[in-house]
C-alpha cells in the first residue's frame, strides 16, 4: 500500500484571551490509500482542530503554526489558498458533526449537491442536477428526485448526514475527513451511516480519517488508530493490536472505559483526573498526572520530560516504559 | 442618524433581541461594571463628552463673558476671531456662549423626556404584566398602534394637538418612547415573574405588589439601561429636529436646534452660523452614543471587548 | 401562503382601526378654539357664535363620538380625507402628488441604504477584526450620531454652494433629488450597516459556512450564495422598521432640501394651525408603513423556507 498522506509535526495554536491556547501541538499521522484511519480521543484533545488543520479551515484565532501535510507530493501548509479551493471537496472532502448544522438551510438539497460538479466539473445546471438525484439514490435517500427539492429542515438527521456523505463522495475524492460522523444521530441511524460510509470508500477506493471519541465505531470500522491525548498522538496501532495489547497507560484507561463487546460504547470519562486545562500543561508527559502505571512504579521522569513515540509491536508508543533502555538515561 | 426605532440597533449590537437580554444584576454587581466602564475606551471619551457637557451647563455664566440672548448690531455675522471663539450670528450674538447655553436645553431635553417615557413606559410595561389578562390585552393593544406609527408621525400627532412649544417637545419625545419601553419592560417582567425565586415568594405570602417593585423593578435594570443607551440619544435627536423644523424650542432661545432655523440661508456667506450649533448637537450625540457603546459591552452578559 | 396572507391581512385590519381612531381622536383632543381661532377678529361675536354653531354641525361635532368616527371612516373609506381648513380645498388634491414625491425620495434613499449599508456591513463582517471593520464601524458610529437635517446641510454647503454641483434647492428635476436622497439614505445607511455586520457575523460563524467551504466551492459564492441569503432574511425582518425611520427621515429632509412632499406640508400644516392636513397626513404615512410592513413579512414567509406556511 502506498502512503496518501503524511502529517508531520503539525501545531495548531489559539491566541485567546486567557493566553495560548496549544490545541494541536506537534501531530503525527499517515494514511494509505484506501485505508480507514481512526483517531481518537476524549472531546477537547484537539481531533477536530488536526481534522480541519489538513484542509487548512481552521478559524480564527486558531493558527496553524508549524508542520507538514504532505498529499500527493505537495505540503498542503505551502499551496496557495487557490489550491486549496480546488482541492477540498474534490480530492480532499469532508463530513461533520452535526449534519443538520452543516447544510445551508435556504438552499434546496439537491442544488448544494450539484455545485459540486458546477465548481469543479463545470457541469450544466441540469447534468449536475442530474447526478445529484442519482447520488440521493445512491446513499440511500427514498423518492431521490423529490428530496433534492426539499430544504435541510425537511430531512431527519440519518438523512441529512447521507446528504453530507453524497456530498463529500460526489467526485471520488482520494481521502475523506469524517469528523464524528455518527455522534449525533440515533444509536439506531449510527451503524446504517458507519456501513455507508464503510461501503461507499470502498467503491470509490477512498481512504477515510474516522476522527471519533467512540472506540466502538473505531473497532467497526478503522484499519489502524491514533490514540491522541491533550494535541499529541500517544498511541498509534493496527487496530487489532491496539484492541488486544494496548500500550500506551492512556489507550489502555480508555478501553477499560469501554463496556463489554456488543453494545455501542457510552461516552468516556471513566478516567480518573481531566486533561490539563491549556494553561497548567505539563512540560513533560502529559498524560503523568492521570497515570495510574506511574504512580504504581513511582517513575519521576514522566513528570521531568516529554517522551518521544518509541516503536512498540506495529506502531508506536509516547510512553517512558515503551522507551529503550538508553532513552531513559 | 433617522429618528427611528431605537429596538433596531439594539438587536444589531447585542446580537438578540433585547427582550432575550437576560434579567438580574450585571456581572459582578453594578459597582463592578462602573468600573469596567471608566476602563473602557469608549467609556472614557464618551463620558468626557458627556461630563463637559454637564459642566458647561453648569457652569455657563462664568464660562463666557457675553449674553446668549442680547442683541449686537455692530458685530453680526462676525467670523470666528479671537473675540468671538466660533463667531456670531445674524444678530451679532456669540455662538459660542448659545452653543454652551444650550447644553443646558440639551441636558434638560435628554433628562427630562427619557425620564418621562422610562417612568410612563416602565408603569405601563408593569402594568401589562402584573395586572390581569385584560388589563394586558388592553395595555399591549395600545401599545402596538403606538408602535404602527413611525416614530416622527407620533411625535408630529402630539405637537399638533398641544402646539408647537419646547415644553410640547419634551412631552412628545416623552410619550412617543413610552410604548418601547412598555414592550420591553412587559416582556422581561413576565420572564421575572415566571422565575422559581418569585415563585418562592408568591409561596411565601408576598403581595403582587411588593413582587412587581421589590422584585421585578430591580431585576429588569440591565435591559432597561442599555434600552435608554438608545433612548436618549434619540430623544436629544428628535428634540433638535423639532425645534429645527419649528416646531420645538423657538427663537431666540439658545437652543441647537433653533438655532439652525434661518441655518440655510447662511451657508453661502457664514457657515460657522450652520456649524456652530450642528457640531454641538453631532458631539452631544456622539459623546451619549459612545457611553453607552460602553455601558452596553459592560452590562451585556456576552459582552465583547 | 394564501392561508398566511389571508392571516396575516387579518392582522392587519385591527391596527388600520387603530391609526384611524387616534387620527380621529386627534380631531376631537385639539381644542375646539384653535379651530376657531381663525375666525376670531375677523367678525362680531354673535356672528362668531353663529360661525361656530355652523362649524360644529359642518365637522358632525354635535353628533356621539361614535357616529362621528363612523362617517369619519366612512368618509376616509370613499377616498374623502376632508377639506383644508385654511384653503378649503379637498386634501387628496392637496398631498396627491406630494404623497408621490415623498415616496420617490423614500424609495431612492432605501436604494442609496441599501446599497452602501449592505457592502459596508458585508465587508466589516468578512474583515471582522481589522482595520476595515474598524474603520467601517467607525464611521458608522458617526453616521448614527451626525442628524440628518445637519448632515443635508453639509452636504449642501459642499455640493451645493461651495462646488456648485447639483442644485441648493430642489427644482423639481433628477437633479433636486440626488442630495436629499443620498443625505437620508447614507444617515440610514449607518444603522444598516452595523445589522447587515452583526447578521453577517452570525451567518459566517454557523456550521454550514465551515462544510460549504469544504466543498472546494470559491469564496465569493460562499459569501454572495450561500452565507448573504441567510443573513439577508434576518436583515428582512427589521427592513420593515428601516423604511419607517426613512420615512420619518423623509419628513424632515423634505424643509431641509424644499422638497414637496407630505413630510414638509405636515410641518407647515402645524404652523398654520390647518390640522385637518396633518391629521390627514399623519393616517396617509401611518398606513403606509404599515402596508410596507404587511408586504415585507410576505416577503420574508415567501423568502424563508423554513417557515411553515398554511
Amino acid at each position: 500500500m502506498s502512503e496518501l498522506l503524511q502529517v508531520e509535526g503539525l501545531k495548531t495554536h489559539f491566541q485567546t484571551e486567557s493566553g495560548l491556547v496549544r490545541a494541536v501541538d506537534g501531530v503525527d499521522l499517515s494514511v494509505n490509500e484506501g485505508e480507514v484511519l481512526g483517531l481518537v480521543g476524549e472531546s477537547g484533545s484537539g481531533k477536530t482542530i488536526t481534522a480541519l488543520s489538513l484542509i487548512r479551515l481552521v478559524s480564527p484565532p486558531g493558527k496553524i503554526v508549524a508542520g507538514r501535510v504532505m498529499f500527493g507530493g505537495q505540503d498542503l501548509l505551502q499551496a496557495s489558498e487557490r489550491e486549496m479551493v480546488q482541492l477540498r471537496g474534490d480530492r480532499i472532502s469532508m463530513v461533520f458533526q452535526q449534519p443538520k448544522a452543516s447544510l445551508n438551510p435556504v438552499r434546496r438539497v439537491g442544488a448544494q449537491i450539484a455545485e459540486l460538479f458546477i465548481h469543479h466539473r463545470g457541469a450544466s445546471r441540469r447534468a449536475a442536477m442530474n447526478q445529484a438525484v442519482e447520488l440521493l439514490a445512491r446513499v440511500g435517500i427514498p423518492a431521490p428526485e423529490r428530496k433534492a427539492l426539499a430544504y435541510p429542515h425537511e430531512l431527519s438527521g440519518g438523512q441529512a448526514q447521507r446528504v453530507m456523505i453524497a456530498m463529500a463522495l460526489a467526485l471520488k475524492p482520494r481521502l475523506l475527513i469524517a469528523d464524528e460522523p455518527t455522534t449525533a444521530l440515533d444509536v439506531t441511524i449510527q451503524a446504517q451511516i458507519l456501513d455507508l460510509l464503510r461501503e461507499l470508500c470502498r467503491d470509490t477506493g477512498t481512504a477515510m480519517i474516522l476522527v471519533t471519541h467512540d472506540l466502538g465505531v473505531i473497532a467497526q470500522t478503522a484499519d489502524r488508530v491514533s490514540v491522541m491525548y491533550a494535541g499529541q498522538i500517544v498511541e498509534e496501532r493496527p487496530v487489532a493490536r491496539l484492541f488486544d495489547d494496548p500500550r500506551h497507560p492512556y489507550t489502555r484507561a480508555l478501553l477499560a472505559s469501554m463496556p463489554v463487546q456488543g453494545r455501542v460504547a457510552p461516552r468516556l470519562g471513566a478516567i480518573p483526573g481531566s486533561v490539563p486545562p491549556p494553561g497548567r500543561m505539563p512540560a513533560a508527559c502529559r498524560f503523568a498526572p492521570r497515570c495510574a502505571v506511574r504512580a504504581e512504579r513511582n517513575m519521576t521522569i514522566c513528570t521531568h520530560e516529554m517522551p518521544a513515540l518509541y516503536p512498540v509491536e506495529g506502531g508506536v508508543s509516547r510512553c517512558w516504559c515503551d522507551a529503550p533502555a538508553e532513552a531513559t538515561t | 442618524m433617522t429618528l427611528a426605532d431605537p429596538r433596531e440597533l439594539a438587536a444589531a449590537d447585542l446580537g438578540t433581541a433585547l427582550d432575550e437580554v437576560p434579567a438580574g444584576p450585571p456581572r459582578g454587581g453594578f459597582r463592578a461594571a462602573l468600573r469596567r466602564l471608566w476602563r473602557h475606551r469608549s467609556g472614557k471619551i464618551g463620558g468626557g463628552l458627556v461630563a463637559l457637557i454637564v459642566f458647561c451647563a453648569i457652569f455657563a455664566p462664568w464660562l463666557t463673558p457675553y449674553d446668549p440672548l442680547k442683541l449686537d448690531m455692530i458685530d453680526r455675522l462676525q467670523p470666528p476671531s479671537w473675540s468671538h471663539w466660533l463667531g456670531t450670528d445674524e444678530l451679532g450674538r456669540d455662538l459660542l456662549t448659545r452653543v454652551i447655553y444650550g447644553t443646558r436645553y440639551m441636558l434638560l431635553v435628554s433628562c427630562v423626556a427619557t425620564a418621562i417615557g422610562a417612568t410612563g413606559g416602565i408603569l405601563l410595561g408593569l402594568l401589562a404584566s402584573a395586572g390581569g389578562k385584560w388589563t394586558d390585552m388592553a395595555v399591549m393593544r395600545i401599545v402596538d398602534i403606538m408602535l404602527a406609527f413611525p416614530y416622527i408621525l407620533l411625535l408630529l400627532a402630539i405637537i399638533a394637538i398641544l402646539g408647537p412649544s419646547l415644553v410640547t417637545a419634551l412631552v412628545a419625545v416623552g410619550v412617543a418612547s413610552m410604548p418601547g419601553y412598555a414592550r420591553l419592560v412587559r416582556g422581561e417582567a413576565l420572564s421575572v415573574r415566571e422565575s422559581e425565586y418569585v415563585e418562592a415568594m408568591r409561596v411565601l405570602g408576598a403581595g403582587n405588589w411588593r413582587i412587581t417593585f421589590g422584585t421585578v423593578l430591580p431585576n429588569i435594570a440591565s435591559p432597561l439601561v442599555i434600552y435608554t443607551s438608545y433612548t436618549m440619544p434619540l430623544a436629544v435627536l428628535s428634540a433638535a429636529a423639532l425645534s429645527f423644523l419649528g416646531l420645538g424650542a423657538q427663537p431666540p432661545l439658545p437652543e441647537w436646534g433653533a438655532m439652525l432655523v434661518q441655518s440655510r440661508s447662511f451657508l453661502r456667506t457664514a457657515s460657522w452660523v450652520v456649524a456652530a450649533p450642528g457640531f454641538a448637537i453631532f458631539f452631544a450625540i456622539l459623546g451619549l452614543n459612545l457611553l453607552g457603546n460602553a455601558l452596553r459591552d459592560v452590562l451585556d452578559p456576552k459582552a465583547r471587548t | 401562503m394564501t392561508a398566511y396572507i389571508i392571516r396575516r391581512i387579518a392582522m392587519t385590519v385591527p391596527v388600520l382601526f387603530g391609526i384611524l381612531f387616534v387620527t380621529f381622536l386627534m380631531k376631537a383632543l385639539i381644542p375646539t378654539d384653535a379651530v376657531l381661532a381663525l375666525y376670531s377678529g375677523q367678525v362680531s361675536e354673535e356672528k362668531a357664535a353663529e360661525a361656530i354653531a355652523q362649524i360644529r354641525a359642518k365637522y358632525d361635532l354635535d353628533k356621539p363620538w361614535y357616529q362621528q368616527f363612523a362617517i369619519y371612516v366612512g368618509d376616509v373609506a370613499r377616498g374623502d380625507l376632508g377639506e383644508s381648513i385654511r384653503t378649503r380645498q379637498p386634501i387628496v388634491d392637496e398631498i396627491g402628488y406630494r404623497y408621490w414625491n415623498t415616496l420617490v425620495l423614500t424609495f431612492a434613499s432605501l436604494v442609496v441604504a441599501l446599497v452602501v449599508g449592505l457592502s459596508t456591513g458585508i465587508a466589516s463582517a468578512y474583515w471582522k477584526g481589522t482595520w476595515i471593520d474598524e474603520v467601517a464601524m467607525g464611521i458608522g458610529l458617526l453616521g448614527i450620531s451626525m442628524p440628518a437635517f445637519f448632515f443635508g446641510l453639509i452636504l449642501i454647503f459642499f455640493f451645493a454652494v461651495q462646488l456648485r454641483w447639483l442644485p441648493v434647492m430642489n427644482a423639481g428635476d433628477w437633479k433636486g433629488l440626488i442630495l436629499p436622497a443620498v443625505t437620508l439614505g447614507l444617515i440610514e445607511a449607518a444603522p444598516l450597516s452595523r445589522i447587515t455586520r452583526a447578521s453577517m457575523v452570525e451567518v459566517l460563524s454557523q456550521d454550514y459556512v465551515k462544510a460549504i467551504r469544504a466543498k472546494g466551492l470559491p469564496e465569493r459564492h460562499v459569501i454572495f450564495r450561500h452565507a448573504l441569503p441567510n443573513a439577508l432574511l434576518s436583515i428582512l425582518t427589521i427592513l420593515g422598521l428601516q423604511i419607517g425611520g426613512l420615512l420619518g427621515g423623509a419628513f424632515i429632509i423634505e424643509v431641509v432640501f424644499g422638497w414637496h412632499g407630505i413630510g414638509e406640508l405636515a410641518v407647515k400644516a402645524i404652523g398654520w394651525r390647518d390640522f385637518t392636513i396633518t391629521q390627514a397626513i399623519i393616517l396617509v404615512s401611518a398606513t403606509t408603513y404599515v402596508l410596507v410592513n404587511l408586504v415585507v413579512d410576505i416577503l420574508y414567509a415567501w423568502a424563508d423556507p423554513r417557515i411553515k406556511l398554511g
